[in-house]
């Protein structure tokens, strides 16, 4: 008996193992194109960009304070139609401790400052001129998409696609320091 | 759990046909045969010995010949379904709707229900992974459960079998040796040794077996099996495997997808043609240009330890390289390869500002699309500002001028020129293939385009294999596997001299018959043995004869 429950444990071993295996295979295969590597409630990778008027800002600078980080391009007609709306909240929140950066893919300077001209906007846009943000943040052709960041550094949420003043209210409340 | 005890007294687990120790038949099936099943050696399969818990339930289905073989043939079928059409990975389309109509614009109906069906992907769909997977496991767990007590069995041959087990083997002897009837087995040792086979000796029995690694062949073979299924599973595993493309123009700098903290960038990219003219062949099939050469010159740059993303102010350069088709750059153990390209992206525009009555030119402007400036100063009463720059112009939408992309496929600028006639500027709308529209009334001057300069992309692919190697050990272990178990036999040879000097010999071999005829050929002259009996074909014989009788 000794000897055949011992079987039974190492052949359910060995099927376990394999099981697992074939699991994580088919997992993992399923999620490929939509894994982010950036996931909710992990470290919001440090970046450093330069704005439009030449300051330079870096993620870690902000602790202790949420950040909205909007990804975009002028050519996304969504991105352009939330910008007003979040200009609006970016001057309820501003002074909440809750910072907004838009972050522009890859355009040109001009391109990017006639159309932020243009919008009246105010919040600071920095361009991503390598794509390296665009990269560590696992940001796609779908835009816009904007990460919220808790005053810890952490990600609290990723949206794809256009978002109400509602949404935007609600977005920047939830990362306000308490 | 029962056991069977052989009359020879040894204890044999369930399942066992030939008795571990003797070779006594133990299956009424066994003892009905003239010639025993000695694939496994009369072994119990493992499987068979008890089927009782969920786990030994799952298992037993595994161990299956049967089930492997379905397996196998499931595999086939579903994989040469995903070769009828293009497998979505080699079609050039990026959202789902323009893959959709790709199958069916270019197959038709079926292409569609190929599509939908989900067949055009049908590698990474989850049914095909778990058939393969479940291949996996049956070859896993039927070599265990076969090689292990066959192992043992191997390990531990007696040299005297009983007669039961001899007199039921392939080929056989019976009778008395014409010559020398005293030293016969110390002829036979002689004769074996002489052939390379291990002899072993027992009271008056003797053992010659040769080859025996041989039927290790399919474990071996299946073991190598293994290792390449689990080095393509490997490469899921995250820092195994890379296979990234990107898109890169001539002068810009990009981070590279899939290496994290390298950039590289475009020096140039060189179309090379040959500059013959067409003939024969090349004429026939109406080639005009022959390509000798695709090539980018790129710089490889790294991030200084610690950085950032977007810290590219101060990149370290790592080498700069001539990558060609099969001359990747190779660094650490990523590979860029030379892939695709494609010429003429607009990258500069020249304008000349003209008197439209005139044509009088007041000077020349250049615009780099890929860094307009806000004005472009000709002297100090004329300049043109730029007001608007839209790369990929695509209507207007609400009286406002859109771009469809970040890319100059369709540039469209707003103009606005100042000359010391019209000192308070007049605007101009310009884009390509149109006239230019003037929003604001007549105007005096107009931008008339001059020429382009362009530049060219090349497309890039970074790879990075960690599983080739051991893809090449489990490809080498499988052809040693089967090397081993095809070209190498395992051959038997069983002698026992009875009280009254008559020799009963037995002689087994997994393949390969015409050889271990050869050597009992010459076994049977050295020590003057009785001829020997193949009892399978004297019964293929008897069948030939008989039917024969009925014709």
């Amino acid at each position: 008996m000794e000897k055949k429950k011992k079987r039974s444990i190492v052949r359910g071993i060995i099927l376990g193992v394999l099981l697992a295996a074939i699991v994580y295979t088919v997992y993992t295969t399923a999620t490929k194109d939509k894994i982010k590597i950036l996931q909710e409630g992990s470290q919001a990778p440090d970046f450093e960009l330069v704005d439009l008027n030449g300051e330079t800002h870096r993620l870690s600078d902000y602790k202790g304070k949420g950040v909205f980080l909007n990804f975009w391009g002028t050519w996304c007609p969504p991105c352009e139609r939330e910008m007003p709306a979040m200009d609006r909240q970016y001057k309820v929140f501003k002074d909440q401790g809750v910072e907004m950066l838009a972050v522009n893919i890859a355009q040109s300077d001009f391109e990017v400052q006639s159309f932020i001209s243009n919008l009246g906007v105010d919040f600071p846009v920095v361009i991503d001129k390598t794509r390296s943000v665009q990269k560590a943040y696992n940001v796609g052709a779908a835009l816009p998409a904007t990460v919220l960041v808790t005053p810890e550094g952490k990600v609290k949420k990723i949206i794809t696609g256009e978002m109400t003043e509602a949404d935007i209210a609600g977005f920047l409340e939830s990362i306000k320091p308490e | 759990m029962e056991k069977i005890i052989c009359t020879c007294k040894h204890v044999n687990p369930v399942g066992t046909k030939l008795c571990e120790k003797c070779g006594r038949p133990l299956t009424t099936e066994e003892q009905e045969k003239s010639v025993v099943d000695m694939r496994y050696d009369g072994i119990a399969i493992r499987s068979k010995t008890h089927n009782k818990s969920i786990v030994d339930k799952i298992w037993n289905f595994f161990s299956s010949v049967k089930v492997g073989i379905a397996l196998i043939i499931i595999t086939l079928i579903a994989a040469s379904i995903g070769t009828i059409f293009p497998q979505e990975f080699y079609v050039n389309v990026a959202t789902e709707a323009e893959k959709a109509a790709y199958y069916k614009d270019i197959y038709g109906t079926i292409g569609s229900l190929y599509y939908n069906l989900g067949l055009s992907d049908l590698y990474s769909s989850w049914w095909f992974q778990i058939i393969v997977g479940m291949l996996g496991v049956s070859i896993i767990v039927a070599s265990i459960d076969r090689g292990i007590p066959l192992h043992r069995s191997l390990k531990n041959q007696r040299v005297k079998r009983h007669a039961s087990f001899m007199k039921r083997q392939r080929v056989i002897t019976e009778g008395q040796p014409s010559e020398q009837a005293d030293k016969t087995l110390d002829l036979i040792e002689q004769q074996m040794k002489q052939l390379k086979y291990k002899v072993r000796r027992e009271d008056n029995a003797l053992f010659a077996e040769k080859g025996r690694f041989a039927r290790y062949g399919p474990y071996i073979n299946h073991l190598g099996l293994i290792i390449f299924l689990g080095a393509v599973m490997l490469r899921l595993v995250p820092g195994f495997y890379v296979d990234e493309s990107m898109w890169l123009r001539e002068g810009e700098t990009r981070a590279i997808d899939g290496m994290d903290g390298y950039f590289l960038h475009n020096d140039k990219f060189i179309l090379e043609t040959y500059d013959n003219d067409p003939q024969g062949e090349q004429l026939r099939q109406g080639v005009n240009v022959v390509a000798k050469n695709y090539q980018t010159n790129v710089t490889l740059y790294k991030q200084k330890e610690g950085a950032i993303a977007g810290q590219t102010s101060d990149l370290e350069e790592v080498k700069s390289y001539e990558i060609r088709v099969n001359h990747p750059l190779k660094h650490e153990d990523y590979s860029i390869f030379q892939m695709d390209y494609r010429l003429n992206e607009l990258k500069v525009m020249h304008f000349d500002l003209q008197n439209k009555a005139s044509e009088k030119s007041l000077g020349a402007i250049s615009i780099d699309l890929t860094d307009p400036e806000k004005e472009y100063i000709i002297d100090d009463q004329t300049k043109v500002e730029l007001a608007l720059y839209l790369p990929d112009f695509s209507g207007f939408k609400d009286g406002v001028p859109q771009t469809a992309s970040p890319f100059p496929n369709n540039p469209a600028f707003i103009f606005r020129m100042f000359t010391p006639e019209t000192p308070e500027g007049e605007t101009s709308f310009v884009s390509i293939g149109q006239p230019a529209m003037e929003p604001l009334g007549n105007n005096q001057y107009k931008m008339k385009f001059a020429s382009v300069e362009t530049r060219n992309m090349s497309g890039l692919t970074i790879r990075k294999d960690k599983t080739i190697p051991i893809l090449f050990v489990g490809g080498i272990i499988f052809m040693l596997g089967v090397v081993i178990g095809s070209y190498w036999n395992h051959r038997r040879l069983w002698v026992e001299q009875l009280e009254d000097g008559t020799i009963r010999l037995a002689a087994h071999t997994n393949k390969n018959w015409f050889g271990m005829k050869k050597d009992l050929n010459a076994l049977t002259t050295h020590a003057h043995l009785p001829q020997y009996v193949d009892q399978v074909e004297e019964e293929q014989e008897q069948k030939e004869k008989e039917g024969d009788n009925t014709l």
